[in-house]
């Protein structure tokens, strides 16, 4: 407590001899007009060069500077929407041009098949032709070999029955008459061997 | 025991006495501190308006902040007719802030604490500013002096006490600037002082006192350069757009 007290004491009392101190040399300074003139003089001295250099050379400069600024950045900005719209329309055109592309394809595509089919079908018509020729030659030889057939069926059956005939009796016979039963007997049996 | 509070406002001869007429324009250490203010100035803005840099450096930002809050503060206050008067503004604001910023360091001189340094720049506002307003106005300048709305009885006495108000403008300025300067500084020689007379075992109270005043007059210093910038806008403004 007591400590407390004494330190307040010091602290007021010296406070008290500041405050007497610099009342008795006189107050303030301020007030003195001894350097006022002076004071202005040199006023006047720096801050007229302060301002004519400041709105001579360098405000406008900063000035200028801003502006710059602002007007690359909106040009920067144009620039960069401009070449956006013009990717986006290189985009388009791709796609465009994929998609005709791929039509292009798939036109390539049926129009091979188209032929493909095409040739196909042909290859196999003239091949039926052919084949229908073909069949209608076999057809016209198995007929005429058919139409043939009893003459030599007839020459073998009289040579076969001259062989055998001698054979039996030991004896020639002529031919005509042989012919002659045979071709009888043919006419006879025409019916059964090659009727339907 | 300490110094006195006050020696340091006291304004002394550098180099030889120069007079003109008998008058005395001699060399002072508040000339020396207002050739600093200015020079500093010149040297910080010529450095950040000298690169043209998309992408600014930082002095170049520094310039280029201060030119776009400046510029903001005049076209808020005084609208597009303010324009004109940029330049002026802008050196008014720099020089003051930098006057009360140099008076921050140790064993510097404080330019903006003298009363005749504040007044003379006050009344130079103050003369502009009427100037531009009888020019703008012609003597339709006066209905400034006249508020609309008011009743007759009134009037008489509400004209009186605005012609005050208005004549009072470069004293407030002026005192404003001076009186937050000078105590400022005052208070903070005092609390040095202290931390001097109680010693090592009871000078640390006076001293981190002395360390928060000296971040409070740091602030004071910006704050009384933008009110000293903001209150000449506004003058401007009741010069440029009458509408009382």
């Amino acid at each position: 407590m007591l400590k407390k007290i004494i330190f307040f004491n010091l602290l007021f009392s010296t406070f008290i001899i500041q405050i007497s101190k610099s009342a008795e040399s006189g107050g303030m300074p301020q007030l003195n007009p001894e350097f006022w003139i002076s004071q202005i003089f040199w006023l006047i001295i720096s801050f007229g060069i302060l301002f004519v250099v400041l709105s001579k050379f360098i405000l406008p400069k900063i000035r200028n500077n801003i502006e710059l600024r602002k007007s690359e950045i909106l040009d920067n900005i144009e620039t960069a929407e401009k070449q956006k719209t013009e990717a986006e329309n290189t985009l388009k055109n791709y796609d465009e041009l994929i998609r005709k592309s791929k039509n292009e394809a798939k036109n390539y595509f049926n129009d091979a098949r188209k032929k493909i089919i095409e040739d196909i079908e042909k290859k196999k018509q003239t091949l039926d032709k052919e084949i229908n020729i073909e069949i209608k030659k076999a057809e016209a030889e198995v007929a005429e070999l058919v139409n043939k057939a009893p003459e030599k069926i007839q020459k073998i059956a009289i040579e076969t029955s001259s062989d055998l005939i001698r054979q039996l009796i030991g004896e020639e016979v002529n031919n005509s008459s042989i012919s002659a039963i045979v071709d009888d007997l043919y006419k006879k049996n025409k019916g059964k061997y090659y009727g339907n | 025991m300490a110094a006195n509070p006050m020696t340091q406002f006291e304004v002394y001869r550098i180099g030889p006495e120069i007079k003109i007429n008998q008058i005395d324009i001699s060399f002072t250490n508040a000339s020396l501190f207002m050739i600093i203010s200015a020079l500093s100035i010149l040297l910080i803005f010529n450095l950040g308006s000298s690169k043209k840099n998309i992408v600014p450096s930082k002095i170049q930002l520094l310039a280029e902040l201060s030119y776009s809050f400046i510029s903001k503060m005049i076209s808020d206050t005084a609208g597009n007719k303010g324009k004109p008067y940029f330049n002026l503004i802008f050196s008014l604001f720099m020089f003051v802030l930098f006057c009360n910023m140099f008076g921050m360091l140790p064993y510097s001189f404080t330019v903006t604490s003298h009363i005749i340094v504040t007044f003379f720049l006050a009344a130079l506002i103050f003369i502009g500013v009427t100037v531009i307003g009888f020019i703008k106005h012609g003597f339709g300048y006066l209905k400034l002096f006249v508020p609309s709305g008011v009743p007759l009885v009134l009037l008489p006495l509400i004209v009186v006490i605005e012609i005050i108000s208005y004549l009072s403008r470069p004293i407030s300025l002026s005192v404003r600037l001076f009186a937050n300067m000078m105590a400022g500084h005052t208070m903070m020689k005092v609390f040095g002082s202290f931390v001097i007379s109680l010693g090592i075992v009871g000078g640390w109270l006076p001293l981190s006192f002395s360390v928060a005043l000296t971040g409070l007059e740091i602030l004071v210093a910006f704050l009384q350069a933008y009110v000293f910038a903001i209150l000449t806008c506004i003058y401007l403004n009741d010069a440029l757009n009458l509408h009382h």
